[in-house]
């Protein structure tokens, strides 16, 4: 009964920040945010949970934020979901065309990319996303939608995101335990993708890197389609224990000198300048020479970046990126960080924004609600085929065709 | 993974005829040599050396090097005595390598019989013409500094003296296992780690395979590296097979999760298969593999049995980067003056020889010297590390302090590994950049 209600809620349980996000589809079917909740992450490692409790503390925070903010009561949540554990990779499926005519139905398609799916994945990983890329007729590439046309054998790529099942049920554990369902659990780096690309640029071809606090997950599209999804399990919070080791500071004094004094990029003007640690009450307690800072972050997000160009590389995905790379996350917000991804990845670099929602302004433009606002996005998609969904009579019809003989 | 995992033996069709001795020395020695005699090596002559009347291998014949001074006592520990009552007794054992083509030498080194003996089997094997391929292991860390110093040593001596010397630390098998295993337990998972890797080569030389890996590959490639060779054996069933080998592989503690492939300078690779072996499957393992040791030289073999159907075994022996250190003088007569003895307190991080770095008060002569080594020498000098020049010895060094550094935050949590770097730690500190 509550598929009718138009509100769609994203939520992600990341490292540096539990973050739930309400939109709500307006009657001309118009996505609008209306509310957004969040709270400092406390139990999330590398975007994986380790201490259910305090997650579950801190994602109520969150929702009762939202909820306060909205004005509604949220009952399911599109959930993202990260962590090292989570591969891509793509997959192919046959089917041969057996109907008399040859005429390609939808049966077919429905059965060719079952076929798809079925692939031998590693025990205990299950299919998180089976994204369509195109479709093959008789051998010919690039067809969007083969439904009406003549052929003997229908293909069909696919793009297979898949992670461990008792890491990604542990998400689905705590967020069920706060009597909230979920709708569906969806790759954190493709949420981002949804909420900072048009479609212009997926056509055109773009890589987004989602750089949060423990992992950074990135998704090319070229061509209109997903190509490749990643993850690594290195953050922001890597960059903070870098410099927590290296300047010998507490982690949280290493946070704050991250994000007063953090620059991606190695700045020859600060040789030899240093910044004072003060205490709470500005009595000088340290310095720290800003050179050594500069150079720690420097050349751990070098490191990053140059870890996605070399998964990239192989498959000469750089090749097909004409739109760029977008960031968004945290780490986006790090000073000359696109400078630094434009040196590296040699590609036209900019800070995604999320400008396909519409709705609480100040807060979309920020860089770390991309997963959320996208995660809402990729509810409204589903929303929006629920409303077109077949009768009853199509429903039975499809059911039944799978016991057909062929 | 499973240590009890015991292979089927081949076919006879797909075997091929090599006469092949098992040399077990030592009590350690006889023991895996047992263990081996367990399974059914077809064609090979067992043969147990020692040096008191102790435990004696089922099915293989016993050589016991008896003399007046040990009263059927034993070496007592003692190397000396050992090598000693081996050059009394050396047409004996020549003798008994008589007739093999190939002589496997199988002994734990830090004892008596084991590290005495051994060096002169090696050469007694090698006089009567015969390839001789060493395994050993060296002795737990526990077992003091004294045991590891001669293990040390004697593996020098074998490393000049046998054309392969393939060595298991008991330390890191032991890795293996959690702590509550019992120490006999301990001591035999071990010894059944080296008698797969016995069983691995066995098996390369055996078999005919569709790529073979000739023994001279195999044995230039053990000798060109230093001591520890790592391998690593693997077996996967089922449809996901290759993945799965892959996935062991790669956390494999004898390959140190994957760093010692990531550093190696030689790569085998050995892979058995049923009938139902893919090229994608092949594909697969040495793509990963071909990924997780760029800088490595990977020979591969690949052999097809019917035993194997369904399932995949992978083994891969992989020797570390070392620089072409100067040609060891084999001196025939006695082991007096050969190798340089190691200092006592050397440890696995340090390798057993290493580059030397001249002092920075010591001029070397100048015209000796070539440019680039007069470079290398200035930049040591003037403590900055020669950045361009050398990216190998740098990869090196950085691994040294490994082990002290911290991981803060992420100390309890799943390491970060990609081809072999553990991402966890700074990149600064991985990489030998120094503050200052």
């Amino acid at each position: 009964m509550f598929d009718s209600t138009s509100i769609i809620v994203g939520l992600e349980l990341g490292t540096s920040k539990v973050c739930a996000v309400v939109g709500e589809i307006n009657d001309d079917g118009a996505l609008n945010i209306i509310g957004v909740g969040q709270a400092r992450s406390r139990g999330v490692r590398k975007g994986e949970i380790v201490d259910p409790r305090a997650v579950e503390e801190d994602l109520r925070h969150a929702i009762v934020e939202a909820e306060q903010m909205a004005d509604v009561e949220i009952r399911s949540v599109y959930l993202g979901v990260t962590g090292g554990h989570i591969r891509g990779f793509n997959n192919r499926g046959v089917h041969p065309v057996v109907s008399a005519d040859r005429e390609i139905a939808d049966e077919d398609v429905l059965d060719v990319v079952k076929n798809a799916k079925a692939i031998n994945l590693p025990q205990d990983h299950n299919v998180l996303h089976a994204i369509r890329q195109h479709f093959l007729v008789d051998g010919h590439d690039g067809i969007a939608d083969p439904v009406g046309m003549l052929g003997a054998r229908l293909e069909v790529d696919v793009h297979v995101v898949h992670g461990h099942l008792n890491r990604l049920q542990n998400a689905i554990r705590v967020v069920k335990g706060m009597q909230l369902d979920v709708n569906e659990v969806v790759f954190n780096g493709l949420a981002s993708s949804l909420a900072v690309l048009s479609n212009t640029d997926k056509e055109l071809g773009a890589l987004v890197i989602d750089i949060g606090g423990g992992t950074t997950d990135y998704v090319v599209y070229a061509g209109g389609v997903i190509k490749h999804t990643g993850v690594l399990a290195v953050g922001g919070d890597h960059v903070t224990n870098d410099l927590a080791f290296g300047l010998k500071v507490p982690q949280g004094r290493a946070e704050q000198l991250k994000i007063e004094n953090g620059s991606a990029l190695e700045d020859h003007a600060v040789k030899g300048q240093s910044v004072k640690i003060t205490s709470e009450l500005g009595l000088p307690l340290n310095t720290v020479n800003l050179e050594h800072l500069r150079r720690i972050m420097a050349m751990r997000l070098e490191e990053s970046f140059q870890l996605i160009a070399q998964d990239l590389a192989p498959a000469g995905l750089l090749e097909y990126l004409r739109a760029g790379v977008f960031l968004c996350g945290g780490g986006a917000r790090i000073p000359e960080i696109a400078r630094l991804a434009e040196q590296i990845l040699e590609l036209p670099v900019t800070i995604g924004k999320t400008n396909s929602v519409s709705g609480l302004k100040s807060t979309l433009d920020q860089p770390e609600f991309a997963t959320a606002i996208g995660l809402v996005k990729f509810g409204s998609f589903k929303f929006r085929k629920r409303e077109a969904r077949p009768t009853l009579g199509q429903n039975l019809k499809s059911v039944f065709s799978k016991f057909l003989p062929h | 993974m499973n240590p009890e995992i015991i292979s089927p033996p081949p076919p006879p069709g797909e075997t091929r005829r090599r006469s092949v001795t098992i040399f077990g020395v030592g009590t350690a020695g006889i023991t895996m040599a047992g263990q081996l005699a367990a399974e059914d090596f077809a064609g090979a002559k067992l043969v147990a050396v020692n040096t008191d009347d102790s435990a004696v291998a089922p099915g293989a014949d016993v050589l016991e090097l008896a003399g007046r001074r040990l009263r059927g006592l034993g070496t007592g520990g003692d190397p000396e005595r050992g090598r000693e009552l081996a050059e009394e007794h050396f047409d004996r054992l020549q003798a008994a390598c008589a007739g093999a083509e190939v002589v496997f030498l199988v002994a734990g080194l830090g004892g008596g019989t084991g590290s005495g003996v051994s060096p002169v089997l090696a050469r007694a094997a090698r006089a009567s013409g015969a390839l001789v391929l060493a395994f050993v292991t060296l002795p737990f860390a526990c077992e003091g500094n004294q045991r590891q110093r001669q293990a040390r040593q004697n593996l020098d001596q074998l490393m000049t003296l046998a054309d392969g010397v393939i060595c298991l630390p008991h330390q890191k098998a032991a890795k293996l296992l959690d702590e509550h295993t019992g120490f006999a337990d301990t001591f035999r998972a071990s010894s059944l780690r080296l008698t797969e890797g016995v069983r691995g080569v066995w098996r390369l030389l055996m078999h005919r395979g569709l790529i073979e890996i000739h023994f001279e590959e195999l044995c230039a490639l053990l000798r060109a590296g230093h001591g520890e060779s790592c391998f690593a054996s693997v077996e996967a069933a089922g449809i996901t097979r290759a993945r799965d080998a892959i996935e062991k592989l790669s956390a494999h503690p004898l390959l140190d999760g994957g760093q010692a492939l990531a550093t190696a300078a030689t790569v085998l690779v050995s892979m058995q298969g049923g009938p139902d072996l893919s090229m994608a499957d092949v594909n697969r393992v040495m793509a990963d593999l071909n990924q997780q040791c760029p800088q490595a030289r990977i020979i591969m073999g690949a052999a097809v049995a019917e035993s194997f159907r369904d399932r995949l075994m992978v083994t891969v022996i992989a020797t570390g980067h070392q620089p072409p250190a100067a040609p060891k003088p084999v001196s025939a007569a006695g082991e007096k003056s050969a190798p340089p003895a190691t200092p006592g307190f050397d440890t696995e991080l340090l390798h057993p020889t290493r580059p030397e770095r001249p002092s920075s008060r010591h001029v070397p002569p100048a015209p000796a010297l070539t440019l680039e080594q007069r470079e290398q020498i200035l930049a040591g000098q003037t403590g900055k590390p020669g950045r361009t020049r050398k990216p190998a010895p740098r990869l090196k060094q950085s691994t040294l302090p490994l082990d002290i550094v911290n991981k803060g935050r992420f100390d309890k949590s799943e390491p970060t590994i990609h081809k072999g770097e553990d991402l966890d730690l700074p990149t600064y500190v991985r990489r030998g950049v120094a503050l200052n």
